[in-house]
């Protein structure tokens, strides 16, 4: 599909989804697989010269200059101090004497690229953030705040073991996994907040361009560097603390952390990544 | 001048400016437009536009130099700022008006400094 045509199915999609009550998409016409392929064909035909696997470097992967800047940022990570008290964090034994390996398959490590996944046992998403906080409310521990700190620093040790595998975001053929699917494809494309911005107002069809003296992230591959050190934050974040700085950015109520919207969009986000690699942690401008 | 040099004058300027001439906005709105479209707080034009004079322009939108030749009715200026979206719904234009980002006054002063790009 052209670039073009992709827009305009864009555009209708977006009239669609106003003008059809919730859930009006039937389950059985969702073919995410389809969408990936439009998505990244997209991307793919917007930046000729970005090697498909360079979009996990965000705006860095956008010309030689940002390259050249990245390149010089890695030689002393600043995301480097939230790999090693992460580590820490992981190996601390809770109160009952477990640790995060006990709630996470091959003991949490190497595991990244599976999340967000879908849970066919509560038929919500979880995504990585959401699963530490649920194995720390298993073990009777008080959960991360969702946004920086011990979040950040234990999904980055994680992100960190996981670096070069390849992501592999599943929807499985149950209703509900097409549902949080698609409420994740429409909140990426809806508009919000008092500027009217969509996510993709910005990540997909501005994609690449300046907005005064920084480069918009393309959206295919925004989840693989997560979670990333972002000077302009002065510290790390989370997915979580990056969308709710998207949203207040547009001037919009940032949404409950770990709640359900923002999870099915970093599903549908992430899946839209699939066959890129884990990047994170990450540095941001 | 007698009564009927000033309602001739009267008349002329009326309609010097409902002809659309040449008719120089105030200095002082021209200055207040574009403090607010250089301003991060307010328009924040230069985000997204190149403008003549500004410093680290965006690239989303298009150039707004010259802005006057491409639209020479000033509605069609107003309601750009006003609600892009109705003309264009794929726009990444903020519906200044709408939203009420400016007032109907601040409007005005953006699109007397735009027309003397």
């Amino acid at each position: 599909m052209s670039p073009l045509a992709f827009a305009r199915r864009l555009a209708f999609a977006l009239v669609a989804a106003a003008a059809l009550a919730p859930a009006a998409k039937a389950a059985d016409a969702v073919d995410p697989a389809a969408d990936l392929k439009a998505f990244q064909a997209y991307f793919h035909a917007a930046f000729p010269k970005v090697p498909p696997a360079d979009f996990v470097n965000g705006p860095y992967s956008m010309n030689a200059d940002m390259r050249k800047q990245w390149q010089d940022i890695e030689q002393f990570p600043p995301y480097d101090f939230a790999v090693e008290n992460g580590k820490a964090l992981f190996a601390k034994p809770f109160k009952d004497g477990k640790t995060f390996a006990d709630c996470f398959p091959d003991k949490g490590v190497g595991i990244r690229q599976h999340y967000p996944q879908f849970d066919a046992k509560t038929g919500e998403v979880v995504t990585l953030e959401y699963a530490v906080n649920q194995c720390l409310a298993a073990h009777g521990e008080k959960p991360f705040n969702y946004l920086k700190d011990d979040m950040a620093a234990v999904t980055a040790y994680m992100a960190f073991t996981s670096r070069g595998k390849i992501f592999d975001i599943k929807v499985p053929d149950d209703p509900r996994a097409k549902e949080a699917y698609v409420r994740g494809e429409r909140a990426f494309y809806a508009r919000r907040g008092q500027l009217n911005f969509s996510c993709s107002t910005c990540h997909l069809q501005n994609a690449g361009k300046r907005i005064r003296a920084e480069v918009l992230a393309p959206a295919l591959g925004i989840m693989a560097a997560m979670p990333i050190y972002r000077s302009t934050w002065g510290g790390m974040g989370t997915v979580t603390r990056r969308f709710a700085t998207c949203f207040s950015q547009v001037r919009a109520t940032p949404l409950k952390p770990g709640g359900r919207t923002y999870r099915d969009l970093e599903y549908f986000l992430t899946y839209m990544g699939n066959g890129l690699p884990v990047a994170g942690p990450g540095a941001r401008p | 001048m007698g009564r009927f040099g000033q309602k001739l004058a009267a008349s002329i300027v009326g309609a010097v400016a409902a002809s659309g001439m040449a008719f120089a906005a105030p200095a002082d709105n021209v200055a207040k437009g574009r403090a607010i479209a250089f301003s991060t707080a307010q328009g924040n034009c230069l985000a997204c536009h190149k403008i003549p004079g500004g410093e680290l322009p965006g690239e989303i939108g298009p150039d707004l130099a010259g802005l006057k030749t491409r639209y020479p009715n000033r509605a069609d200026i107003v309601a750009i700022l006003q609600d892009e979206t109705r003309r264009n719904p794929l726009t990444a234009m903020p519906p200044f008006g709408r939203d009420r980002l400016l007032t109907q006054q601040e409007i005005q002063d953006v699109v007397d400094f735009l027309e003397t790009l």
